[in-house]
């Protein structure tokens, strides 16, 4: 039996989808059978993201209708053989789909997957509780912006009212430079107002920008943020991995990139 | 501490902290300004039953404040402040 989690945040453009979609592919990585749902339906984006935009056939709507089967909509990755997704209707509207459904649509494919992963539009209305109606684990990103965790503080606690067990933060698109000199909140900083458990902080970097672009997630690879995703993976799977150290890295990069400039 | 250290100003970061904590506990109590009148009415009328309250300098408000004992981590909670000068203890003449 399957896990189900949600991907939230309540402020949009903080990187719900992009998250999903590395959390995904890291997943994938990592052997296990994942299914990414995108939830927010009438603006479609996970599909852009994992570059499985041109595969659609059936969505999300279609499904719940009855118009097709989940195997039919699901479309595999062109990477990983266990990795699907199940693309959201751009052309429908929130209210086409319901928590019930939702939790029915997540009971049943938790039967055959290892994890079913639900991408969450922003904001709290229906969409969100579609989102999270079926899901047993929830994953807040923020960034480390007032506004980002001001709303991430009102879905923590939404979740809770709503009972999903477990709650824990990525704080995403930090800069250590910022952080060091004080002009950006630290993972701590935001750890200590929300209360809540860390999976993992995802630096500011210019390869997601270039994944995303490409429609391939980085999870896994030798990027900053494909190695924070993966360390990520990891510790949703229950391994205890230490946090990335962004300094060092960074200064590494920098020297190897200076190292490059010269030759 | 240095002598500068006094003169220093708040990184923007520090700044962001406070008012993010200032702003999450209103947030939090999820309590409208029409209830906090509500409850600031019903304490009055309660007390001046005992005494004479000074209604100028009344400050009634929702605060933070940390938990004790050894199981709550140092969080924040939500309390309820009250500063409620009195002018006169009434004499009951029973």
């Amino acid at each position: 039996m399957g896990e189900v989690i949600v991907v939230t945040s309540g402020k949009g453009g903080v990187g719900k989808t992009t998250t999903t979609a590395n959390i995904g592919t890291g997943l994938a990585k990592l052997n296990k059978k994942v299914v990414l749902i995108d939830t927010d339906i009438g603006l479609r984006n996970l599909d852009v993201v994992m570059g499985l935009e041109n595969r659609i056939v059936y969505n999300l709507v279609d499904v719940v209708e009855g118009s097709c089967k989940v195997k039919q909509a699901m479309i595999r990755d062109k990477r990983f053989d266990n990795l699907f997704l199940l693309p959201a209707a751009q052309t429908k509207d929130k209210t086409s789909v319901t928590p019930d459904q939702m939790k029915k649509l997540a009971e049943e494919l938790k039967a055959e997957f290892d994890y079913v992963i639900m991408d969450c539009p922003a904001g709290i209305e229906q969409g969100f509780k579609n989102a999270i109606a079926g899901a047993e684990r929830a994953i807040v990103v923020t960034t480390p912006e007032v506004s980002a965790v001001r709303d991430a503080d009102r879905i923590i606690g939404l979740l809770e009212a709503n009972e999903i067990g477990k709650t824990q933060l990525i704080v995403n698109r930090l800069r250590p430079d910022m952080v060091k000199r004080g002009d950006m909140m630290s993972a701590e900083d935001v750890i200590d107002i929300l209360a809540v458990d860390l999976v993992g902080v995802v630096p500011d970097d210019e390869s997601i920008v270039v994944a995303t672009n490409n429609g391939e997630p980085l999870a896994g690879d030798s990027s900053l943020a494909g190695q924070a995703y993966m360390n990520i993976c990891r510790r949703i799977l229950g391994e205890s991995v230490p946090l990335l150290s962004l300094d060092d890295k960074k200064g590494l990069f920098k020297a190897l990139a200076g190292v490059f400039r010269k030759s | 501490m240095k002598l500068t250290d006094i003169f220093k100003k708040k990184t923007s970061s520090e700044m962001a902290k406070d008012r993010l904590k200032l702003v999450l506990v209103s947030d939090r109590s999820s309590c409208s300004p029409e209830i906090m009148d509500r409850i600031k009415n019903d304490i009055l009328e309660v007390l001046s039953k005992y005494v004479e309250v000074d209604q100028a300098g009344l400050d009634i408000k929702l605060t933070q404040m940390d938990t004790e004992g050894a199981d709550s981590d140092n969080k924040s909670v939500p309390a309820l402040y009250a500063n409620i000068p009195i002018k006169n203890m009434k004499h009951t003449s029973n």
